[in-house]
């Protein structure tokens, strides 16, 4: 039974917990509110008077659980082993079943489904994004800032839509002349339709390495953001189409470049479709070939060292909770950057602390999200670094908001546009 | 249910966000670490910002007859922060300001939600240590190991918490603030109230700011790891160690039970069989450390260990200690529930305490490792087991009964670093008798006489 179907399929899990407190040390939300139900022995114990019928789940509960970013500090420090993200998953699951998604939640996922509307939102929304959006002057990229508080805050920074989304700019199959392998590129939305240069960088790092790139065009939104949230119904659906589409095309190995992406492709979707023999033989099938760009570079091509130009960077690299936490890759984005020449890599405190982004969090937490940001920013700053590397596309939202609002210089960047960018060099001498 | 009214004052003196009154958040304050307890939802959880606030939130109290039950971080293991009668828990996490390190006078004053190793980290910065490190270090509060006055793996050397604690702040049962003691060495003014009130486990004054003594940080150490095939020959060890004059800063022990639970968990090349492991740390000078290791060392192979490791360096030192840092949680994967108990004997009695422990576990049929300080005698027998099994459970208590019973025979005592709170409340009779109990009684109700304060821990009100 999957965490998604039953709030009773975490039962051992909350019995493991023996409320030793030890998540208090390293959960990003408890440090700033300061309250037990923020941690996730408050949030386990709510979960259990649930179980035991002490109390029924109520709306209120719904926003409790909605009180985590996910970023699976506290399995890593809890001694008896409780996974919490597993009863996070299905504690919001519940909520879902029993009370109904949050309104703003639910239009934003509903949208997610719907890829075309998705679509035409977003590009209509990169022409009519000046009358909400104010360009902020920024000498690394495009940023904005929302002229009004839509109820989630004037601090946050976006980056602004890009006019053409990644997957209408490239064919659905780019070639090289001697291919080695033939590689599958799962976009998700933020590099799709925001963090095209992200995209850019991959499919570049790729080619210079004969690798033939495959972006189906029919791929969709990996759907982490609606099962985090407990909205099953709409990441079963997704983690369909997608598997469909990357099988229709066929490739020897698949890519991401997003670690809610690599989550989906390696471990949430085979969760998700338990119940559906085929399906899940499929997702457990693509599961086994799917990698984290970082990884993929290092362990699958291995990416050659030859034809790398000098790129002159101090750098600073934040690891994704869902990236290092979640998929165990954290040796090798720095073994990357350590090989470009010229960059000089400086570690921040605390490098695994949560960013406090966490998707839809930062939406309907945003005084949280940004105090969670504010410690990660602080701990940036003292690097005196010039670049902070990351793996993620909504870390990198958040760093860079958090960046713009300290007021210093200093670019965010996925690893693997620093690696493109010392390819570029390496071109031109 | 609280009147509304005194919802009403509570806000008015610590503002909206301060007051928690919705089910969803009263219940996450139910509970506290400790194993197997009945959890008691409060009426409303505060959080003051002042001491000015707490003396309010108090008089409020007061006025109103409601129980206060003060808390931390809520990780101790005595059921000292559950609320048994409901009431008010005033949560002392939004007091968490280190306010002074003085190197001139070697003290620290924090408030009392300053987590330990934050005291730790900022003595850190001037050379200077905290030495009280129970093993929620990283997670309890300065109020919350005063009042349970926490001791930890240095107790041998360094002594515990009330050691540290020169002068406190305190607001009374009636709402007064009142200071004892402060930053002098030296203090015989009036009755000795800071050592009262540390380890009042917050039945008798709710503490708003602390002085604590800080000492110059250890410039060396070194750890060594010992296996004996004999618990005897590992107490034996133990009493030389000291009879030579060597005080270690830590000297640690693993049963049997111990051993094999962390070597399937860790495999820390540990032999499976051996009887006990003793975990022994030095620290001082440079010279003062290199000369004890090497007596620490030639008496252990005296006294007859089978296997002897000695760290060379930091990296080598954190191997050596996997297995202690492991004990707790390899045992806490075993099964879902795990009893910590912390009976304590003087140092000399502890192999007569281990085997002790051996024949109850054996009597009541139950899975029970013990591992703990045995430089202090601070042993802790953990019993594992599964709260859903009634039967079990009744095992378990009796088997408790029965540790507590041995180690007063012993001359020890009930609780050595835990402290009382409810979970041993009913054997305090078998340490003091009736009078001692009569004499707790009558300090509880001079101080409050309402029974505002923590009511139900320690003593019983009749």
């Amino acid at each position: 039974m999957s965490v998604y179907d039953s709030l009773d399929s975490i039962t051992e899990e909350l019995h493991k917990c023996m409320k030793c407190g030890n998540c208090m040390a390293v959960c990003p939300i408890y440090k700033e509110t300061r309250q037990e139900v923020g941690v996730a022995r408050g949030k386990i114990s709510l979960a259990e008077y649930i179980l035991s019928g002490e109390t029924e789940m109520t709306k209120g509960m719904g926003d409790r659980f909605s009180l985590c970013t996910t970023c699976m500090a506290c399995n890593t420090n809890c001694p008896c082993g409780v996974r919490f993200d597993k009863i996070i998953l299905a504690a919001r699951a519940e909520a879902v079943r029993k009370k109904g998604l949050q309104s703003a939640k639910k239009i934003a996922f509903t949208a997610l489904k719907m890829q075309r509307v998705f679509d035409f939102g977003m590009k209509a929304g990169s022409i009519f994004q000046g009358i909400a959006l104010k360009n902020i002057p920024n000498r690394h990229s495009k940023l904005a800032r929302m002229r009004v508080d839509v109820g989630i805050g004037k601090e946050k920074v976006f980056p602004m839509l890009s006019k053409k989304t990644l997957r209408s700019e490239f064919p659905e199959v780019i070639k090289v002349k001697t291919p080695k392998m033939r590689v599958g590129f799962f976009t998700g939305c933020m590099i799709n339709y925001f963090y095209t240069d992200i995209g850019r960088a991959v499919i570049a790092v790729l080619r210079e390495n004969d690798i033939e790139v495959v972006i189906p065009k029919s791929q969709a939104c990996c759907g982490i953001p609606a099962s985090v949230n407990g909205d099953v119904v709409s990441a079963r659906t997704l983690a369909k189409r997608n598997l469909r589409a990357f099988e229709r095309m066929g490739a020897d190995a698949l890519v991401v470049a997003c670690s809610s992406g690599g989550t989906a492709w390696k471990h949430v979707f085979g969760e998700l479709l338990e119940n559906d023999h085929e399906l899940k033989a499929l997702a457990d099938k693509w599961a086994k070939k799917s990698y984290d760009i970082s990884e993929f570079l290092i362990h699958q091509v291995p990416f050659k060292k030859e034809g790398l130009g000098r790129v002159a960077r101090k750098v600073t690299y934040h690891e994704p909770c869902h990236l290092n936490r979640g998929q165990g890759i954290s040796k090798e984005p720095r073994e990357i950057l350590k090989s470009i020449p010229g960059v000089e890599l400086i570690e921040m405190k605390e490098p695994g602390r949560c960013c406090g982004m966490a998707g839809s969090f930062s939406l309907v937490h945003p005084d949280l999200s940004g105090q969670i940001s504010d410690r990660k920013t602080a701990d940036i700053q003292t690097t005196k670094t010039d670049t902070v590397a990351t793996g993620c596309p909504a870390c990198r939202l958040q760093l860079q908001s958090g960046v713009e609002n300290a007021g210093f210089d200093e670019e965010v960047l996925h690893t693997v546009q620093i690696l493109a960018e010392s390819y570029r060099v390496g071109r031109k001498n | 249910m609280l009147a509304r009214e005194v919802l009403e004052e509570l806000v008015r003196v610590l503002g909206r966000e301060n007051v928690l009154t919705e089910q969803e958040d009263l219940l996450t304050y139910a509970y506290d670490a400790t194993a197997a307890m009945k959890h008691h939802k409060p009426d409303v959880v505060v959080a003051p910002l002042s001491t000015e606030q707490v003396a309010d939130v108090v008089k409020i109290a007061l006025r109103y007859h409601v129980p206060i039950y003060t808390r931390g971080s809520g990780t101790n293991l005595s059921g000292g922060t559950i609320p048994v009668e409901g009431g008010m828990v005033l949560s002392m996490l939004h007091l968490n300001k280190i306010l002074e390190v003085d190197q001139d006078n070697l003290t620290a004053t924090v408030q009392p939600g300053v987590i330990i190793q934050a005291l730790n980290d900022e003595a850190a910065k001037h050379g200077l240590l905290y030495p009280p490190d129970p093993g929620t270090v990283t997670t309890a509060t300065m109020g919350g190991s005063v009042s349970e006055c926490s001791g930890g793996l240095r107790g041998l050397k360094y002594g515990v918490t009330k050691h540290y604690i020169m002068g406190l702040q305190m607001v009374l049962a009636n709402g007064e603030v009142t200071r004892w003691g402060g930053k002098t060495v030296k203090n015989v003014t009036g009755y000795d109230l800071v050592a009262l009130f540390t380890g009042a486990e917050g039945t008798l004054g709710i503490i708003t700011e602390i002085i604590v003594k800080l000492i110059p940080a250890p410039e060396a150490r070194k750890s060594m790891l010992a296996v004996f095939d004999d618990v005897d020959k590992a107490g034996r060890a133990i009493a030389a160690i000291i009879r030579n004059k060597v005080i270690p800063a830590t000297l640690e022990i693993l049963d049997n039970v111990t051993i094999q639970t962390v070597e399937n968990f860790v495999h820390a090349g540990l032999p499976m069989d051996a009887e006990a492991v003793l975990l022994c740390e030095v620290d001082g000078y440079k010279e003062v450390v290199q000369r004890e290791a090497v007596l620490v060392e030639r008496i252990m192979k005296e006294e007859g260990a089978v296997q002897l490791k000695i760290a060379k360096d930091d990296k080598e030192r954190d191997l050596l200690w996997l297995a202690r840092r492991s004990a707790l949680p390899a045992l806490a994967q075993k099964r879902p529930t795990t009893v910590l108990e912390d009976a304590t004997v003087p140092r000399s009695k502890i192999p007569d305490m281990l085997k002790a422990i051996r024949r109850i576990a054996t009597k009541y049929n139950l899975q029970i490792a013990t591992f703990g300080h045995a430089g202090d005698g601070n042993l802790h027998p953990t019993i594992i087991t599964d709260e859903r099994d009634a039967e079990e459970m009744k095992r378990v208590h009796l088997a408790v009964d029965e540790i507590f019973e041995t180690a007063l025979a012993l001359g020890g005592t009930l609780s050595g670093e835990h402290g009382i709170g409810i979970a041993k409340m009913k054997y305090l009779n078998r340490e003091f008798g009736e009078a001692g109990v009569a004499a707790l009684k009558r300090i509880k109700e001079a101080l409050d006489p309402n029974y505002l304060l923590n009511p139900g821990k320690i003593v019983r009100r009749d």
